[in-house]
């Protein structure tokens, strides 16, 4: 038993308390009944303790299932948990579980690494699969199957700061509506000292994740990035260069925002030191906003240009395919019980990402708690407009291809028609032998 | 005493053996698997690897990113090596004078040497962030143009440069610290007594003598500025467009990223090749014009 340890594979320090641990192992009495161990991966991309919130409900499953073992592994970013997972499966000692982005799906069904739900439900589990927001389960499915259930999902929401909408003069419980307003209003918002601004008007993160913040530019303008097989893309469709153009001039042209690309980590920090009066963020972010900013702010879903919208994001629950039958009837409780809704109620209110399904909306704490503080709300009722995350085969190249488009034009390197069509060239490079 | 001349053999071959152990198994079966299998398609659970030839190189040659890397890897190196090198001799000169508090000043120079560089960048992070930022704050101060340091191409690699240099130049100064010590003061004497200038005894005296420490150096030197990239995992990954990315850490991306692990075999079969050439190139010429005593 003590061997699970190994799972963890984290190198020196991993085997090393391995090893202590078999040493304290054999003093241990062995349990009466046979334990089952779950090893699962989680990542987090926003701010916050968001490792304690999950270790506390892992804490309250195993305490109500005395027969499962759960060690929940905070590994990283969504890349690095993905990296982890995927070496340790190579390495023939998978863990059971993990939340991964929920876009891997393509890639980790090429590796053959994991199993659709529809087959471990059972006939009672399909009314399950469905309790769940029909946005949020736009990524899940593939083939016709269904591979993962959404944990911690997110869409963009647009977080502004009400003191500087007073101080421009703007009613701060009007924030922009359209692109238009949010040029007008940016230019109202943005403050400068002689050469230096004191404050911009908007800042939209073009690191770490700049594919997903562009991807709500283009469904605003009415396009989509790619097709639900996962195999093509639209990164050149006239629609999406007019979205990058709107971006780049936003800087550029408009002067609402800096010129180049802003740091996707040290955004929050921006917003919350007054240095933008508008960020587009992760609705994960609410809470430690909620938490840390020291004057009045609110949340709002983007604006609209051609249509509103957002995609979603954030990670899904998967379950491995080398694990046992046991194994992975524990993942699936351990599953339903973190995705239960009094439990999706707790997660949401503790870090701002969407509750997964409308049921939790009705649990008195949730209800409660949007009484009181009504942006936490935002992000579901914009769950209406959004749309499945950019998720293809060869995911990671193929975004890759985008982000470096999008980095491309906002620093000047190359016009958006021109960085964008070189993104869509090497996109159909590498799907072409997935049509 | 044949068979006691035997023996010996044996005993050496015997105490060669662990040591050989590990070179085999993490070094050079490692580099024997990376070429082979660059000659490999990438499989995965539904399409098996199949023998390719040269594909993976001719796909390389093309690969717009992989020249923009490797263009971007030689102007760190050209960046870091001199800059760090001669900045860490000039320290060790300072700290080896008699000067009021020596061990704190060596202390303080050695700092950034023992503090890991993902806990390093993330503090750089917040000098480098615009608007915010230490840097910015201070350019604010004295009424100068602030910058978008990591997001403008045209400084991002300088601000990694820097930090590499930071970072690196307190641990050669640690080598040339230990060879001035090892500097008989005899010299100094006598060429005080010649009537020899400090600069021209150490133009010629000193120097000449700390150029096995240099070459030492300078080998770690251009083998980090291929292998130290953890600072663009924390600053920039790579970006804007690729503009801070490294070979080894493009190498990163292709192999755990994309999962194309033929790809990053190829790749860095190319990284070993360069290090290879450079080495030997290091040894070859530097070794005759050095002075060992």
């Amino acid at each position: 038993m003590t061997l699970g340890t190994r799972r963890h594979g984290r190198g020196r320090f991993g085997a090393l308390l391995g090893a202590a641990l078999a040493t304290a192992g054999m003093f241990a009495a062995p349990p009466a009944t046979a334990k089952t161990e779950l090893t699962m991966y989680y990542p987090v991309a926003v701010g916050g303790p968001l490792t304690k919130i999950v270790d506390g409900l892992v804490a309250d499953f195993m305490a109500e299932n005395p027969d499962i073992t759960v060690k929940a592994i905070y590994a990283g970013n969504y890349n690095d948990a993905r990296i982890k997972a995927l070496a340790a499966l190579k390495a023939g000692e998978p863990a059971q579980l993990s939340v991964m982005f929920a876009i891997d799906v393509f890639e980790l069904i090429e590796q053959d690494a994991i199993v659709p739900f529809d087959d471990l439900v059972g006939a009672e589990g399909r009314a399950w699969l469905d309790s769940f927001y029909p946005a949020l389960m736009a990524n899940s499915r593939a083939l016709g199957k269904t591979w993962g259930i959404p944990f911690q999902r997110s869409t963009i929401v647009m977080y502004y700061n009400k003191d500087a909408f007073r101080e421009a003069g703007l009613d701060p419980e009007k924030p922009p509506q359209t692109w238009d307003e949010l040029v007008a209003m940016g230019k109202q918002l943005t403050k400068r000292n002689g050469d230096q601004v004191e404050r911009w008007g908007i800042m939209i993160p073009s690191t770490g994740y700049p594919y997903w913040m562009f991807q709500a530019l283009a469904i605003q303008n009415g396009q989509e990035l790619m097709n639900a097989e996962g195999n093509e893309t639209y990164f050149d469709a006239p629609a999406t260069v007019e979205a990058l153009e709107f971006w780049v001039a936003m800087g550029r042209d408009y002067g609402i925002m800096p010129e180049g690309t802003i740091e996707w980590g040290t955004l929050r920090q921006n917003f919350l030191e007054g240095k933008t009066a508008i960020m587009w963020h992760s609705t994960g972010n609410l809470t430690a906003v909620k938490n840390n900013a020291k004057f009045d702010f609110g949340v709002a879903m983007l604006p609209a240009n051609k249509r509103r919208g957002s995609p979603t994001g954030g990670g899904n629950f998967y379950i491995f395919k080398q694990t046992t039958p046991e194994e992975k009837q524990a993942a699936l409780r351990l599953i339903r019980y973190l995705t239960s809704p009094e439990k999706t109620a707790e997660w949401s209110i503790k870090t701002g990402y969407i509750a997964t399904r409308p049921d939790a909306y009705e649990t008195p704490a949730l209800k409660a708690y949007i009484e009181e503080f009504p942006y936490a709300a935002v992000a579901r009722d914009q769950l209406a407009f959004s749309v499945a995350e950019l998720s293809t085969y060869q995911t990671g190249r193929v975004r890759k291809a985008l982000d470096d488009a999008i980095q491309a034009a906002l620093t000047g390197a190359k016009t958006p028609e021109a960085a964008l069509a070189d993104a869509q060239k090497l996109a159909d490079r590498v799907l072409r032998r997935y049509r | 005493m044949r068979a006691s001349r035997h023996l010996h053999h044996v005993y050496g071959w015997l105490l060669l053996t662990p040591a050989a152990i590990l070179l085999l198994s993490f070094t050079h079966y490692p580099t024997v698997a990376t070429i082979w299998q660059s000659f490999f398609s990438t499989g995965t659970a539904l399409r098996p690897s199949s023998f390719v030839g040269l594909d993976n190189y001719r796909f390389m040659l093309e690969d717009e990113i992989f020249w923009k890397v490797v263009g971007n890897n030689l102007l760190f190196a050209a960046g870091t090596i001199p800059a760090s090198i001669a900045l860490a001799l000039l320290m060790a000169v300072w700290v080896n004078g008699r000067l009021p508090g020596r061990a704190l000043v060596r202390m303080a120079y050695f700092t950034p040497t023992v503090l890991p560089m993902i806990a390093v960048a993330n503090i750089w992070l917040f000098f480098y962030t615009p608007e915010i930022g230490l840097l910015d704050q201070i350019l604010r101060a004295f009424d100068l143009p602030t910058r978008n340091w990591l997001g403008d191409p045209d400084t991002v690699l300088w601000c990694i440069v820097v930090l590499a240099v930071w970072k690196e130049a307190g641990f050669f100064m640690i080598f040339y610290l230990a060879a001035l010590q090892a500097l008989p003061p005899e010299l100094e004497e006598a060429a005080r007594l010649e009537g020899a200038s400090r600069a021209y005894y150490f133009r010629r005296v000193v120097f000449p003598l700390l150029m096995p420490t240099t070459l030492f150096v300078l080998v770690n030197a251009v083998i980090n500025s291929f292998k130290l990239v953890d600072q663009l995992f924390i600053l920039t990954k790579g970006g804007p467009d690729n503009a801070s990315s490294l070979l080894l850490y493009y190498i990163y991306e292709v192999a755990f990223s994309f999962f194309d692990d033929s790809y990053a075999a190829t790749l860095t079969v190319v990284l070993l090749a360069a290090l290879a050439l450079i080495s030997l190139g290091q040894f070859l010429f530097l070794d005759r014009r050095i002075h060992y005593r």
